[in-house]
């Protein structure tokens, strides 16, 4: 399963509750989402335990728009649209926690 | 003048991910049209709007961050930032596109209690 996630952590709780319910597969962060992947943030311990259970993704350009090309977190896995879509296309479900 | 009054911005979005940021800022620059009080206040993820190294080409969006250093030209220049809010962040000063005031919260309650409006993005 791969959880879409597009909001804030800190403002949010939609990744929060992605983490305690989701047993398992891939996350993909995107828009506001992308805070998440950031060193400093507070959030980012919470990331860090998740990134033993999931496979972390953050959306590149998402992460330019907001001037934070040069703060993700060791680990996430940093994709582009294309690499969207092969995420998309290769999990059998997609849940997006608006 | 005797009628101008002090108008408070409060900033709580991040920016590109909704259009609150963007909203204010226009809005901000219409108030100084006319020659009020303006304050800016960035809190929360709204601090994020002022991150350096936006660069908006790959969301095929408008890039609005240069206008923030801007504002100086139309005489505002009292912009305050939440200490705690940039700290929960990552973030210090100097990731900061624009020279601010860093407030703590019980100093923006204050600044606050002091104005004739607040509006709220």
């Amino acid at each position: 399963m791969l959880h879409i996630i597009n909001k804030s952590p800190l403002t949010n709780t939609s990744l929060e509750s992605c983490l305690s319910v989701a047993q398992g597969g891939e996350i993909l962060l995107i828009e506001d989402a992308v805070y998440a992947a950031t060193s400093g943030n507070a959030f980012e311990s919470k990331i860090l335990e998740a990134m033993k259970r999931f496979k972390v993704y953050v959306l590149q350009p998402d992460l330019e728009a907001r001037g934070l090309a040069d703060r993700a977190i060791a680990g996430i896995l940093p994709v582009d649209y294309g690499g969207f879509v092969d995420l998309a296309a290769n999990n059998q479900n997609c849940q997006s926690w608006l | 003048m005797s009628d101008i009054k002090k108008f408070m911005f409060v900033n709580r979005k991040a920016p590109h991910g909704t259009v609150y940021a963007l909203e204010s800022l226009e809005v901000v620059l219409i108030t100084a049209a006319f020659d009020q009080d303006v304050s800016l206040v960035f809190m929360d993820d709204g601090v994020y709007q002022l991150k350096k190294g936006q660069q908006t080409k790959g969301i095929e969006t408008k890039n609005f961050s240069p206008a923030y250093r801007a504002l100086e030209g139309y005489d505002i220049e009292k912009l305050y930032v939440d200490k705690e809010s940039m700290e929960a962040r990552g973030l210090s000063e100097e990731d900061l596109l624009v020279d601010v005031t860093v407030l703590s919260r019980t100093e923006m309650g204050e600044l606050m209690e002091q104005q004739d409006a607040v509006l709220s993005y």
